[in-house]
């Protein structure tokens, strides 16, 4: 109930934020453009609307998730209104996650208006819904919901600017860290061999969520891979929530 | 040998009543509170709080006293665990303060309110409501009652950022009061009023009082506290220097005695009193030996001068606060 309130006043603040919409725009207009790009091309149009379609869902999501999820704890101690709150009956773990189902939900909704839009252009080029595509962009979400976890956690303990820094570190070390998975492959066995085993068990691999090239090239994809990845996504997140309510915790507001 | 029986069953049953009514009788119990804050790009060890020790009756008026910096506000913070103290125990109606359930009987008006600017009055109480799981017919009939206890009713539908500063004060008195609270904890709350918004903010604390609840607040402006308060420490330097109730602390004895006489030169009171200021033909007159009014008041007659006003001036929680800060 109180998360539920938490998450209710976090996203009427979010929704106000003019930067939800001016990065909607430049969405829609990726979307958009990605018609234009397939008239320009020569070969298969719709795997070009796909392909820009997509990525254009996924990076201005990750920037929604990151401009508006770091603001989001900071401002509350900044602008002074987590006095208020938690002199209330309200667990700190309560206000954190509060604000990370604020946002998720925000995310939600702006994923669901991108991907209408998407599958609308899709539409009007094939004549028919591709359900496929839609498994894409659910995983895309889930990666916006763990760029959020992350995106809260800086913002329990950093600045806004900072924080959008560490978080898209965060999210570009996750898409290029599947090369560490190949360097092992390639690797003797070792000490070098076990630090980069450890390297890459701790830092994300977001590339767990990405069913683009798949999807858009009309490739199977292995039935086993769904589950692994939505367990990852989830554990992930949990972990980082927990370490945001644990840093919140400690935190004193003078 | 019954009557015994009875007297020692007496005992008996009653006795643990009795001190458990004694253990409940503090709504705030602070006990060598200690907080130190490490500022600064070297960090350096700020001693905010240095042991604070006191105790606020249930259903009394508590005002805490203290210089700007003197650990006010970081009491209540930690009262309110947005501040981690480094030892020391606060307990509220014998709850530790550390769980979230110690805070429901309570209601909390920071010293500046801050809320969410882009909320009416009415959306912000229904926000802070839902925080406490009221019932929608509930919230709305409670809503509606605390906006007409403040005189919110009119502006109840404006976002709070085009609300003036006596208009937010009253707003975060009613949200504070939103879950019918019986201790409520008011940080500087007649800072920043004008004198119709401090009585207005005066009143509904007495009211609180005579409703039963227990009130802790700080307050730089002493007069305001002296009409309300039953009790009060002073805090300086991160110690309480005095604490105890106001008619105990305040003594009846006239400090000196103020003579406003016209007519007369100031000279004419050389040996009585000093005079203090002069304007037109009146002189102002200070008397600090209270024998020798009587000789100034025969003076006045004697050379016909007029008489305009004699006012004893007894102390003053004022001068109490300045002699212990002086001091200290």
């Amino acid at each position: 109930m109180r998360i539920g309130a938490i998450a209710g006043i976090t996203f009427k603040e979010a929704k106000r934020d003019r930067v939800l919409y001016l990065l909607f725009f430049f969405a829609a207009l990726g979307i958009l453009a990605s018609r234009v790009l397939a008239i320009l091309t020569v070969g298969d149009r719709l795997k070009i609307i796909k392909d820009v379609g997509l990525a254009s869902i996924a990076v201005f999501g990750v920037l929604m998730a990151i401009l508006i999820g770091t603001g989001l704890v900071y401002k509350e101690i900044d602008k002074k209104t987590i006095f208020t709150l938690l002199a209330k009956p309200i667990r700190r773990a309560e206000f954190i996650l509060g604000k990370f189902l604020g946002l998720v939900l925000t995310l939600f909704v702006m994923t669901a208006a991108m991907t209408a839009i998407f599958l609308a252009i899709v539409f009007a080029h094939t004549l028919e819904v591709e359900g496929a595509l839609l498994v894409a962009v659910a995983y895309i979400f889930l990666e916006l919901v763990l760029v959020t976890a992350v995106a809260v956690l800086f913002s329990s303990f950093s600045t806004p600017i900072l924080s959008s820094l560490f978080a898209l570190a965060f999210y570009l070390i996750g898409h290029l860290s599947w090369g560490l998975k190949l360097i092992l492959a390639k690797m003797a066995p070792g000490p070098g061999r076990a630090l980069v085993r450890a390297l890459y068990t701790v830092l994300p691999d977001l590339e767990n969520f990405n069913f683009k090239t798949e999807v858009v090239h009309g490739l199977p994809i292995p039935p086993g891979i769904y589950l692994p990845s939505l367990l990852y996504g989830l554990c992930y997140t949990a972990f980082i929530l927990g370490l945001a309510i644990l840093i919140f915790r400690r935190r004193d507001f003078i | 040998m019954r009557i015994r029986a009875r007297e020692i069953t007496f005992a008996v049953d009653f006795g643990p009543a009795f001190l458990k009514i004694e253990a409940m009788a503090d709504a705030i119990r602070i006990r060598d509170l200690r907080k130190d804050f490490r500022l600064g790009f070297v960090p350096r060890t700020h001693k905010i709080l240095k042991g604070i020790t006191f105790s606020v009756r249930e259903g009394e008026i508590f005002g805490y006293l203290g210089p700007n910096g003197a650990g006010k506000t970081t009491t209540i913070k930690c009262l309110l665990d947005l501040i981690r103290p480094d030892a020391g125990t606060i307990e509220i109606f014998g709850l530790s303060h550390f769980a979230p359930r110690s805070r429901e009987p309570l209601g909390f008006l920071p010293e500046n309110p801050y809320f969410y600017d882009y909320l009416t009055a009415r959306e912000f109480l229904a926000f802070t409501a839902d925080l406490f799981g009221l019932g929608r017919t509930e919230r709305d009939g409670r809503i509606a009652r605390l906006l007409a206890l403040v005189g919110l009713e009119r502006a109840a539908d404006l976002p709070l950022r085009k609300y003036s500063r006596g208009m937010l004060q009253r707003a975060g008195l009613a949200q504070s009061l939103v879950n019918d609270p019986k201790l409520v904890i008011l940080d500087e709350p007649l800072g920043g009023l004008d004198p119709l918004g401090r009585k207005e903010i005066r009143d509904i604390i007495v009211r609180f009082k005579e409703e039963g609840r227990t009130v802790f607040f700080t307050s730089h402006i002493l007069q305001d506290i002296e009409m309300i308060c039953d009790r009060v420490a002073i805090i300086v330097g991160g110690r309480i220097v005095k604490e105890g109730a106001l008619r105990d602390l305040v003594s009846e004895r006239v400090l000196f005695t103020e003579a406003v006489v016209a007519g007369l030169p100031p000279e004419a009171f050389a040996g009585i009193g000093e005079s203090v200021s002069a304007q037109g033909d009146r002189v102002l007159i200070r008397i600090l030996d209270e024998a020798k009014v009587d000789e100034a008041l025969d003076l006045v007659l004697r050379r016909r001068g007029r008489l305009l006003s004699l006012s004893p001036r007894t102390e003053t929680l004022e001068d109490i606060f300045v002699e212990t800060v002086t001091r200290t």
